[in-house]
């Protein structure tokens, strides 16, 4: 049963006298839809208990003269199935061509037959996506480390594009507190990442082969492009410590030394700005941690903790 | 003057949905629009461009909040952060109504993201009016109920869908959002007389109006929101407006969107029979011009 489910009732109410009565027949709907589809993109035969599906379906649905209750009911299911299969399609570029379409489908499919969405809003849909990907390696094996990395990327973008911004600290802010005390908090919509492949190049790629693939395809004279048709390649593997941010509302990736990487993560992790100045190791100068820090007070990425 | 007490908004004219596709077209050209109909979702953020631009919108635009995922029908409380939420957003557009589906969509805080039918019965009736009421009394803003296109019964079912609506929002003391292409698209589904539905609903709670495109399957039809309003919904539109008078009217198209020219155009066809409308002799009881409530 898919997490934070409430068994249905093992038959549809017989008529509707409580609110229990209400919430038992949206239960019993609710199992219907969610379940995963056959292959066919059609409501799966058998109920979870072996009756026919057909047969749990005219216990609580009408037919009418073109329709039975079980195909009255696999509209809804593919409603919701395709719906919610686009939003994952539209929000993870980066993984359909990490897996190709085949396996990114069976992917989503199965992470939202264990997860479906939790939330009033198709925004969060795939928040649990890389949390999947780790847990169920099977759908994405043998590349799981990528897909993984490109899943949390691909996270931290939507978390960029609209999460919650704080009053930004100013140096003013900061004048009177001596670096042992200061504590920084990072805005909640930065995202640290460090990740085995330069996915922000790849995923980049990807999103402008993609508008060239809609461009040709809205293309009067629909003549082939190759440079719209050709497969961006697999990144190669190289270590890179990326910071997903937004800055005047738009959607940056900036790439940041080891050192760096270290001082932000110590910060994000509530340490003092003195403690996290030490983790930047002996070859970076003061004036070196000096300028970062401008460029990212610049960037906003600073809020009280 | 209102053509009835839940509408104080007759002559808010012609509006279209707010949506993406269209955003640099409408900061740059400005065109003339009456108002913009929101997704109320798509702005219940934390921050970033979805705000930024509704700000924008804001400080040219008259907005109406409609919403998709309260869900008044559904067993499940509503959610605390989500009427937080969108209490901040009504704060932020002031908008002068808001709207949502007569329909539930989640049940024990799993979210369908669909429009699902409710079952016609008087206690869920019963249990739909106390939602609305706490709504309302939860965001201090008048609320529209709207129909939704169906494509499954209950057997559970007591009353026909305009009965139980009727039922609904006079409990509730609200309003209703009437969507006539909902209405065309279920009576297809299930076999009833749109025009026995218009007549059946209480004209002096309609606030507002939707008119939109569906597709014809072989069995059923869709609401797809994807294509021009068809003829036979324009018909329904037409003596809509006769029996409940001079409604803001909103055209939604939320599928493959084109120019915001052509949907603007689309929606503007709507005048002619708002004029009509205007001129029919809308019976005394409908011109009723108490103040909305709240
Ligand atoms: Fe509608």
């Amino acid at each position: 049963m898919p997490l934070g489910f409430k068994p249905p009732p093992r038959r549809a109410p017989r008529g509707l006298k409580s609110d229990a009565d209400l919430r038992a027949l949206q239960r019993l709907m609710l199992h219907a839809l969610v379940q995963p589809l056959t292959a066919a993109d059609g409501l799966q035969p058998r109920w979870r208990d072996g009756r026919p599906m057909a047969e749990v379906a005219a216990e609580f649905i009408k037919p009418n003269g073109r329709l039975t209750p079980f195909e009255r009911l696999q509209i809804y299911a593919r409603c919701y199935w395709f719906r919610i299969i686009d939003c994952a399609y539209d929000d993870c570029p980066g993984l359909r061509a990490v897996l190709g379409e085949k396996k990114f489908s069976a992917l989503v499919r199965a992470y939202l037959t264990k997860y479906p969405s939790r939330s009033f809003t198709l925004r969060n849909l795939c928040s649990r996506l890389p949390r999947f990907i780790r847990e169920e390696p099977r759908w994405t094996a043998p590349r799981t480390a990528l897909a993984h990395a490109v899943a949390r990327f691909e996270w931290a973008q939507t978390v960029a594009f609209d999460g919650e911004a704080r009053p930004v600290l100013t140096a003013d802010d900061l004048a009177d507190i001596p670096p042992a005390k200061l504590r920084l908090a990072l805005q909640p919509y930065v995202s640290l990442l460090r990740l085995d492949w330069p996915v922000d190049d790849y995923v980049l790629a990807v999103k402008r082969r993609n508008a060239l693939r809609g461009e040709a395809s809205h293309a009067v004279d629909h003549g082939p492009r190759a440079a719209s048709r050709k497969r961006v390649p697999r990144p190669r593997r190289g270590r890179v410590f990326i910071v997903v941010h937004r800055y005047n509302e738009r959607l940056y990736y900036k790439r940041v030394d080891a050192a760096a990487f270290k001082i932000l993560e110590k910060l994000a992790a509530g340490g003092t700005l003195a403690q996290a100045a030490g983790v930047a190791g002996r070859g970076v100068t003061p004036e070196q941690v000096h300028a970062w820090f401008e460029t990212w007070m610049e960037l906003g990425w600073f809020c009280r903790s | 003057m209102p053509a009835n007490r839940f509408n104080a908004f007759t002559d808010y004219g012609i509006g279209i949905g707010l949506r993406v596709p269209h955003y640099a077209h409408i900061l740059e050209r400005k065109p003339v629009v009456d108002w913009f109909e929101i997704i109320s979702e798509n702005f219940m953020v934390d921050g970033g461009r979805p705000l930024q631009v509704l700000d924008r919108i804001l400080e040219q635009y008259r907005v109406v909040q409609h919403g998709v995922s309260m869900y008044f029908g559904s067993a499940d409380r509503p959610d605390r952060t989500h009427l937080k939420k969108l209490k901040a957003l009504v704060r932020r557009t002031k908008t002068p109504w808001l709207s949502d589906h007569l329909c539930w969509g989640s049940v024990d805080g799993t979210y369908t993201h669909d429009l699902l039918p409710m079952p016609y019965t008087f206690s869920a009736a019963r249990r739909t009016a106390e939602k609305i009421r706490h709504v309302r009394d939860t965001l201090e803003v008048p609320i529209c109920v709207e129909n939704v296109s169906s494509y499954a019964e209950f057997h559970v079912s007591a009353m026909t869908e305009w009965e139980f609506l009727r039922e609904v929002v006079e409990r509730a003391d609200c309003g209703i959002l009437l969507d006539v292409n909902n209405i065309y698209v279920s009576a297809q589904n299930h076999g009833f007389d749109p025009y026995a539905y218009l007549e059946g609903v209480p004209h002096d709670r309609v606030g507002q109006i939707h008119v939109a495109g569906h597709t014809k399957f072989e069995k059923y039809v869709l609401d797809t929101h994807d294509h021009p309003v068809l003829d036979p919904v324009w018909k329904l539109y037409a003596h809509a407006t006769r029996l409940c008078g001079v409604t803001a009217t909103l055209l939604e198209w939320d599928d493959r969107i084109p120019s915001f020219d052509e949907v603007h155009d689309e929606a503007l066809k709507a005048s002619a029979f708002i004029g009509g409308a205007r001129e029919a002799d809308v019976p005394p009881d409908k011109k009723a011009s108490a103040p909305p409530v709240r």
